[in-house]
């Protein structure tokens, strides 16, 4: 096993993990503030990719134009979901929005697989986004190499929306003490819809490094990712922007490097072995690991 | 000021207020008392927006707000120093004063709602970097009162501040009260401490069991050989 070998699977797993980390970040905001955990998250990543499947049938529109196109119908969808679920359901207790959430996920999964059937179907690039490009040892693609500057460009907009607008402070502030954050005079219905639209928005964008990966799409593919993801964002401490990027790299790159490494009738189990993984680092620390230890709310 | 007229609040199916009825004049500082789960919480939070009443009224200045929105209300200057003060501990103690001025957007006005905030609690000065969660107990306390005043209150709702806090701890926080009763801020105070809160406030509701039993001015209550008994541990 050459060293190089073992550095291009380090490389898989930041290009996996940069995915994972980037879902998670919606799934931990959202979290964050509501103490929802919303199993349908991952198909909003689904929506934006056959939402651009469908406007890449039109020859001539610029690939830019398709993807915005994609995260801006999944920020709707994402919208309309809480607007028509979440919110009325609000202080119904955890267990009650967490199993609507995911009837709401089974809900998307059934509605894409009727409109555009269960089969899988193909998701081309433009060349210049998938053409590789070799960097050493190893070889990305362009859109590999997009994934990576972006997970490190949604950090840095996203901590700096936190810490410096008004509009982040609120966001805090509101996944810190929400009836606090009521009586400051905190419109807590926008703030969640930011975290919406956010958490919509970026699912959208992973939707199309999934796909530009994988070649092919189907109604299924986000749940998994999103799942993923939510171990993410518990690993890392659920509700911590860092924690979710940190727990996507760690699944990212375990996830790889057990497939990379593991004799081959093993690495099937791939998935099992990241639950396990959530297992174990919860036993140990049980908010994650950049959980703050004052877990729930007064 | 405030008039809450027949007031009736509940949880699910159990009614916790029973037409409560109340009425506070401009400058103000009334005292609301009764023992554990009367309903004066509850009363709070339904003045604030955050609870829905099923019957009644609460008119602010001439104007409904019922129904209004919890922002709306603090708007218009009702803000409230929640029970258990509900500080944002994982946030620095400026920032906590920053969020109290979510509605206030002149930012020359919130430099110097801070700076009385500063004034009249120095310690929170001199911690102003730190972590709100780091704060002892009684400067939580100072902490969400100089985050409520933040906002320009013109009526403070104040949900127990001397719960939890030394002998020594409870009479600075009541001395601010006072101080800020004096420089003209309209206080709904609710107590346990009963003999702390009629000896600070002009007059004072009595609440049992989501009703209002007794009202009047603070220095007769405190003769009230009935009250002596019930509140203040003697006759
Ligand atoms: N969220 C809630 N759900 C159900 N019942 C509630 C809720 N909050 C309060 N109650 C009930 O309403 C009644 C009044 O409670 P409230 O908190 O208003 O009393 P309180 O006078 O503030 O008491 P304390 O002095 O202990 O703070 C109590 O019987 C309480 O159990
Ligand atoms: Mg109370």
């Amino acid at each position: 096993m050459s060293f190089n070998y073992i550095l291009g699977q380090l490389i898989n797993g930041i290009k996996l993990g940069s995915i994972y980390a980037i879902i998670a970040i919606g799934y931990s905001m959202v979290y964050g503030i509501l103490r929802l955990i919303n199993f349908a998250h991952g198909d909003l990543l689904t929506v934006g990719v056959y939402t651009m499947l469908v406007l890449m049938g039109f020859s001539g529109l610029p690939i830019w134009l398709v993807i915005l196109a994609g995260c801006i119908v999944s920020i709707m969808v994402g919208m309309t979901m809480e607007r028509l679920v979440y919110r009325p359901l609000r202080g119904s207790g955890e267990e009650t929005t967490l199993i609507s959430s995911l009837a709401v996920s089974v809900f998307l999964q059934n509605l894409i697989s009727m409109i555009f059937t269960p089969q899988k179907k193909a998701f081309h690039l433009p060349d210049f986004l998938t053409v590789n490009h070799s960097l050493g040892p190893v070889s990305l693609s362009t859109i590999n190499i997009l994934t990576m500057i972006s997970i490190v460009v949604i950090l840095i907009a996203l901590t700096l929306l936190l810490k410096k607008t008004k509009i982040g402070m609120a966001m805090r502030a509101c996944s810190d003490n929400l009836a606090a954050s009521q009586l400051m005079g905190i419109k807590i219905n926008n703030v969640v819809v930011v975290a919406f639209v956010i958490g919509s928005g970026l699912a959208a964008l992973t939707g199309v490094m999934l796909a530009g990966e994988y070649k092919t799409i189907e109604p299924l593919m986000g749940f998994v990712p999103g799942l993923k993801a939510f171990c993410a964002a518990v690993l890392g401490g659920i509700g911590s922007l860092n924690g979710a990027v940190l727990g996507g790299f760690i699944i990212g790159i375990a996830e790889v490097l057990f497939a990379g490494l593991m004799p081959s009738d093993i690495t099937p189990y791939r998935d099992a072995f990241i639950f396990f993984l959530l297992i174990v680092v919860l036993l140990v620390k049980p908010n994650g690991i950049l959980g703050s230890s004052e877990g729930g709310r007064s | 000021m405030l008039q809450i007229k027949d007031l009736s609040v509940k949880y699910d199916n159990i009614q916790v207020l029973h037409g409560i009825s109340m009425d506070i004049q401009d400058g103000e500082l009334v005292a609301l008392i009764g023992a554990n789960g009367a309903g004066k919480t509850t009363a709070l939070t339904t003045i604030s927006g955050v609870k829905r009443s099923f019957g009644g009224e609460i008119v602010y200045n001439g104007k409904n707000i019922t129904k209004a929105s919890t922002d709306e209300i603090v708007r218009l200057g009702v803000v409230q120093v929640p029970e258990g003060r509900q500080i944002f501990s994982k946030m620095t103690i400026e920032e906590n004063l920053i969020l109290g001025a979510y509605t206030e957007s002149d930012s020359a006005r919130q430099k110097a709602n801070m700076e009385r905030g500063f004034e009249m609690f120095p310690i929170l000065r001199e911690r102003k970097k730190q972590l709100a969660g780091t704060l002892s107990g009684g400067e939580q306390q100072m902490l969400a009162i100089a985050r409520a005043l933040m906002s320009n209150p013109k009526l403070l709702l104040l949900d127990e501040p001397s719960m939890g806090l030394s002998p020594l701890m409870t009479e600075q926080v009541f001395d601010a009260i006072v101080t800020l009763n004096e420089s003209g801020t309209t206080i709904l105070l609710v107590e346990q401490n009963a003999f702390d809160a009629l000896e600070i406030s002009g007059r004072a509701y009595v609440m049992e069991n989501g009703v209002i039993t007794r009202e009047g001015k603070s220095s007769d209550l405190m003769e009230d050989p009935a009250i002596k008994r019930a509140y203040l541990g003697g006759d």
